[in-house]
C-alpha cells in the first residue's frame, strides 16, 4: 500500500466507520441486474456471505494495490497484489502479482516509495487485460485491506476509467479495526487532549503490537501478505471465532 | 507475473535446511506455503490429531511437550516441527502450544515428502534434527533399546567381498560359496591403476543370480556387471540402524553395503537387523505405549500386522515371530491396564492381570483370542470391590477386542467372574485341577497350565506357576487325564489332490492349522513338560527341557521341534498372506493353495506329531508307573 502520512489517516479512518449498505446481499443482488460489463455481472452475482457469517466461516481475499499517489481521480494504479485467506490460513499458492501501465505518470516521488520504476511499467499490461481476472479471484470472497478508501477509491475508478462502470464491495479494514482496538481507551479527555499520543495504526506499526515479523513494505503482493496475517493476528488478540462478519466489515 | 512472495523467500534463504535447497525449489516452496497466525499459549498441534503438514517457525516461540504434559523442546525462528508424524504418518505424539505470538509458515505434505526425497542436504538436515530430538527422548526410557542409538557400524558381521565387473557369474558364484556369503559388491574392471581406490559400482545378490540369470536361461559365463544391481543402496556406517531398516524397507533390498568416506568397510543384511527388530519389535511396542486411548491402540492393528508381514518376509523363524507377536499383545493388555486405570482410578485391592495360553507361551500370531484372567488380592471383597474390577476386566477384553484379538469363545476371559478371583481361590483351583482330576474337568483348562502374570503383582502368577509345577508331576492321573484331552485334536494323514485326508479316509476342503497342528503339538509338549517339572512355558524350549529330561526315544525330540516349526511357519506365512491380499487372516489353509515341496513336508509332520501322541497316550496311561 501507498505511505500515509499521519494527518491523512485519521482523517479517513473517520469516513469509515459509516456503512452505506447494511444489508450487502441485497445491494449485490441489485447490483448484478443492473451491471452490464460480464466479468462484472458473474461478480454480483456470485453474492456475498450473509452479514450474521462467524468470522471462522468467511473465504477472503487480501488485496493491496500501489498507485501513483493517493487521489484516486488523479493517480492511477500501478500494481496489484492479492491472496486466498481464511481465519487460520493463507494460501500463497493463491496468491497472484500484476504489474499494469499506469494511466497517468509515475511521480518520481512514488517511485521511491514502492520501486516500480518507469522502465518496469513500460512492458507491463494495461490494466484493462487484468480486470477480468481480478473480478473473478475476488468473487464470492470479502476483501480484505489495510486503509480501504485506497483499494475502493482506486478499482472503482479504474473500472469506470476502463468498463464504464463502477464498482462496491464489502471490505474487512485491518487500519479500521486496529483503530478500533488499540484506540478504545481514546475516548477519554485526555487521551482526546493528547491525541498526538495516538497509537499508530499503520501496517507496519500495527504488526509490531502482535509481534508480528518485519517485512519490506510497498511491494503489493508483500503488503497483501502482511495484511491478511494481520487480520489474523487481531482476530485470534481481539475476538472470537464465532463473532459475526457484520461487526468487523463495512 | 508470477507471484513471488519475496519476504517468505527470503527466510527461508536464510534457514537451514531450505538454505541448502536451489534457488527454484525454495521459491517453490516460498510461493506455496500456507501462513497462520497462533497468540500465545493457543494449540498449534494436539495430541493424537492427523498431521500432514509441515511447521517452520517464522518468528516467535513453541513449547512442544510429552504426552504426560512434561515439556520436552523449545522452539524458535526458523526451527520446525510436524515433520515426525510426516515421516512416520502417524498421529501427533508431541502436542505444541504457542508460547509466544507466533507465525507459522506451513508446508504441505506432498512438498515436504518431495523434499525430503529428492534434496539429500535437505533430508539430512531434518533427519539429523529428527534423530536428535528422537534419541534425547528416547535416550531417557528406562527400556532404552539399541536399535535406535546404535550405530550401523556396531553390526557389521560379513567384510565386503568386491569382484570386478567383467568376473563372470560362476566366477563370482563360486566366490560366494567360497567365502559364504550372500552378496558381492562389484567394483569397475579397469587397468587404470591411478586410481587405486576401489569405486563400488553394483551388487549381485543369490536372489539377482536366481531372477536374472538362471530364470531367464542365461548362461552363466555373462560378465556379473550384465546382472548386477546399479543402483546402489547403501548406509552410512555412522547411520543409525534403524535407519538401515528403513532404507531396506523402503528399497525392499535384504542387504545394504556399509560405507565410510565412499569406501566399502562392510554389509549387513536384514538377518543382521531382525536380530535387533525381533527382540521386541521396537517401534510398535513404543506405539502402543504411547496410546492415548482405545481408539489410538485400535489404530495400530495395521502396524501390527505390517510387523508381522515384515518378519516373515525377512525369513524370522516361528519362534522370533511368535515371541515378537506375543510381546505386542502383551503390550496391548499392559497398555490397556494402565489406562482403565487411568480412568477408573487406582484398584481398591491389588490384583495381577495374567496371559494364558499362546500369549504366555510366546507363540502368540496374528489371528488369536485373548484369554486372560485376573488374580485378585485376598482382602478382595465382592461387595466393596466387584464393581470396579469388572469395570476394568471390561475396559481392558473389550479395548483388546477393538484391537483385534477377538473375545475367547471358551469364555476365558477376566469378564467371566469366575475367572476373575482371590489368590487363594485360583489355588483352589489349580489343587483341585490336579488332585482330584477328570478329563471333563480339564477339557477346557489346559489353557490356564500356560500362564504368566503381566500386570499388577506378577508374582502371584509365578506362586501358581510355582505350585502347579510342584504337584503336577507327582499326579499321574492329572497327566492321564491330559493326556486324553490332548489327544482329542489329531493331525490329518495327509493331503490327496486338492483335498485333506483324514484317517479315516474321508476328504474335506480345507485344514485349520492350528486345531489340527500347532495347538495338538502345544498340548503335546505341555504334558511332557508339566510331567518333568519344566518352568519353561514356550513350546521349542519345554522341548529342550524334555530332551534333556530324557524321557522321550531317541531323536524324537528333535523330529518335534521340526514340525511344530514347521507347521507354524505354513500358518505364519499363510497370514501373512492373508495379509497382503487384504483378506481377513485366518488358520484355514486349502490345499490347493500349498506347494509340493509344502505338502510333502506337512504330511511328513503331521506324522511325526500322529506317532508323537501314540507315545503320548502309552506313556501317560492310567496305572503306568513312569
Amino acid at each position: 500500500m501507498f505511505y500515509l502520512g499521519k494527518d491523512q489517516l485519521t482523517d479517513k479512518t473517520q469516513s469509515l466507520t459509516a456503512t452505506d449498505h447494511a444489508d450487502w446481499r441485497k445491494h449485490f443482488a441489485l447490483l448484478a441486474k443492473t451491471s452490464k460489463y460480464p466479468a462484472l455481472k458473474a461478480f454480483y452475482q456470485a453474492g456475498v456471505v450473509t452479514a450474521s457469517t462467524p468470522i471462522s466461516d468467511v473465504p477472503m481475499v487480501a488485496l493491496d494495490f500501489e498507485t501513483t499517489g493517493l487521489d484516486s481521480n488523479r493517480d492511477s494504479i500501478v500494481s496489484i497484489g492479492l491472496v486466498d485467506m481464511s481465519l487460520t490460513r493463507i494460501r500463497c499458492a493463491s496468491a497472484r502479482h500484476w504489474i499494469v501501465k499506469p494511466e497517468t505518470q509515475l511521480h518520481s516521488r512514488s517511485v521511491v516509495v514502492h520501486g516500480i520504476t518507469h522502465s518496469a511499467v513500460a512492458d507491463a499490461p494495461d490494466l484493462s487485460t487484468v480486470i477480468d481476472e481480478l473480478l473473478l479471484r475476488l468473487q464470492g470472497k470479502i476483501v480484505v485491506v489495510h486503509h480501504s478508501p485506497i483499494e475502493r477509491g482506486f478499482l472503482n475508478a479504474a473500472l469506470k476509467h476502463h468498463i464504464h462502470e463502477g464498482i462496491e464491495f464489502p471490505v474487512i479494514d485491518t487500519m479500521a479495526l486496529e483503530a478500533r482496538f488499540s484506540r478504545k481507551l481514546s475516548k477519554s479527555l485526555w487521551r482526546y487532549l493528547m491525541r498526538r499520543n495516538l497509537a499508530s495504526i499503520r501496517l507496519t506499526d500495527s504488526r509490531t503490537r502482535y509481534h508480528l515479523p518485519y517485512y519490506r513494505q510497498h511491494n503489493a503482493l508483500t503488503d497483501a501478505l502482511a495484511c491478511a496475517e494481520l487480520l489474523q493476528a487481531q482476530c485470534a488478540t481481539h475476538l472470537t471465532t464465532d463473532t459475526l462478519l457484520n461487526t468487523i466489515w463495512s | 507475473m508470477q507471484a513471488e512472495q519475496s519476504e517468505v523467500l527470503d527466510f527461508l534463504r536464510r534457514h537451514p535446511p531450505f538454505s541448502t535447497l536451489p534457488d527454484k525449489e525454495s521459491a517453490n516452496v516460498a510461493n506455496n506455503v500456507e501462513v497462520a497466525y497462533y497468540r500465545a499459549d493457543s494449540t498449534i498441534l494436539q495430541l493424537g490429531q492427523d498431521n500432514h503438514q509441515w511447521y517452520v517457525i517464522r518468528s516467535g516461540a513453541v513449547e512442544v511437550f510429552r504426552r504426560d504434559g512434561q515439556l520436552y523442546n523449545r522452539l524458535g525462528t526458523g526451527d520446525f516441527f510436524g515433520e515426525q508424524s510426516l515421516m512416520l504418518n502417524r498421529p501427533v505424539r508431541f502436542p505444541v502450544t504457542a508460547l509466544e505470538d507466533t507465525l507459522i509458515y506451513i508446508i504441505g505434505e506432498q512438498t515436504f515428502n518431495y523434499l525430503f526425497d529428492n534434496f539429500e542436504h535437505f533430508a539430512d538436515f531434518v533427519e539429523v534434527e529428527d534423530q536428535t530430538r528422537l534419541r534425547q527422548s528416547m535416550a531417557k526410557r528406562e527400556d532404552d533399546n539399541g536399535l535406535l542409538t546404535a550405530k550401523v557400524e556396531n553390526l557389521i558381521t560379513t567384510l565386503p567381498v568386491t569382484v570386478c565387473s567383467s568376473t563372470t557369474v560362476h566366477q563370482a558364484a563360486l566366490r560366494m560359496t567360497e567365502e559364504n556369503v550372500s552378496s558381492l559388491l562389484i567394483t569397475r574392471s579397469s587397468t587404470n591403476q591411478t586410481e587405486p581406490e576401489t569405486q563400488v559400482i553394483g551388487i549381485i545378490t543369490d536372489l539377482d543370480i536366481r531372477r536374472r540369470l538362471v530364470a531367464e536361461g542365461l548362461s552363466s559365463e555373462i560378465p556379473v556387471a550384465d546382472i548386477m544391481t546399479t543402483e546402489l543402496i547403501y548406509v552410512q556406517s555412522h547411520q543409525f540402524v534403524f535407519e538401515a531398516m528403513m532404507l531396506m524397507l523402503k528399497h525392499n533390498v535384504q542387504h545394504l553395503p556399509v560405507l565410510r568416506k565412499s569406501q566399502p568397510i562392510g554389509l549387513i543384511s536384514h538377518i543382521d537387523i531382525l536380530r535387533y527388530e525381533s527382540e521386541n519389535s521396537l517401534f510398535v511396542v513404543k506405539n502402543i505405549f504411547s496410546g492415548q486411548s482405545v481408539d489410538e491402540l485400535a489404530s495400530l492393528i495395521h502396524d501390527v500386522q505390517g510387523c508381522f508381514t515384515r518378519m516373515v518376509h525377512q525369513d524370522a523363524n516361528s519362534q522370533m515371530i511368535g515371541s515378537a507377536m506375543a510381546v505386542v499383545g502383551r503390550s496391548f493388555k499392559q497398555r490397556l491396564c494402565e489406562l482403565g486405570e487411568a480412568s477408573l482410578g487406582p484398584p481398591p485391592v491389588p490384583y495381577c492381570f495374567l496371559a494364558l495360553g499362546s500369549m504366555a507361551r510366546g507363540e502368540q500370531l496374528i489371528v488369536t483370542d485373548q484369554d486372560n484372567a485376573i488374580i485378585l488380592s485376598n482382602n478382595y471383597d465382592p461387595d466393596l470391590h466387584g464393581s470396579y474390577f469388572e469395570a476394568l476386566a471390561n475396559f481392558v477384553c473389550d479395548g483388546l477386542a477393538r484391537c483385534g484379538y477377538s473375545y475367547c469363545t471358551g469364555d476365558i476371559m477376566a469378564t467371566n467372574t469366575r475367572w476373575r478371583q482371590p489368590l487363594a481361590v485360583w489355588q483352589q483351583y489349580f489343587s483341585q485341577w490336579i488332585e482330584q482330576p477328570s478329563a471333563e474337568s480339564l477339557l477346557h483348562s489346559a489353557i490356564f497350565f500356560d500362564l504368566e502374570g503381566i500386570w499388577g503383582q506378577t508374582h502371584w502368577a509365578e506362586q501358581l506357576n510355582r505350585l502347579i509345577r510342584q504337584k503336577a508331576h507327582k499326579n499321574s492321573h492329572f497327566l492321564a487325564c491330559m493326556a486324553r484331552n490332548a489327544l482329542l485334536r489329531t493331525p490329518p494323514l495327509g493331503f490327496f489332490k486338492d483335498f485333506v485326508m483324514e484317517t479315516d479316509g474321508r476328504q474335506t476342503n480345507s485344514i485349520n492349522m492350528k486345531r489340527r497342528g500347532t495347538a495338538p503339538i502345544a498340548d503335546l509338549i505341555r504334558l511332557h513338560a508339566l510331567a518333568i517339572g519344566s518352568s519353561a512355558r514356550n513350546s521349542f524350549e519345554r522341548l529342550k527341557d524334555v530332551i534333556e529330561a530324557g524321557i522321550l526315544p531317541p531323536g524324537r525330540g528333535q523330529d518335534l521341534r521340526d514340525a511344530l516349526e514347521f507347521i507354524a511357519m505354513v500358518r505364519i506365512r499363510h497370514q501373512a498372506l492373508d495379509i497382503e491380499l487384504k483378506r481377513e487372516p485366518d488358520n484355514n489353509i486349502e490345499p490347493e493353495y500349498l506347494s509340493d515341496f509344502d505338502r510333502k513336508n506337512l504330511k511328513e509332520a503331521f506324522q511325526i506329531l500322529s506317532s508323537a501322541q501314540r507315545y503320548m497316550k502309552f506313556r501317560y496311561q492310567p496305572g503306568r508307573v513312569n
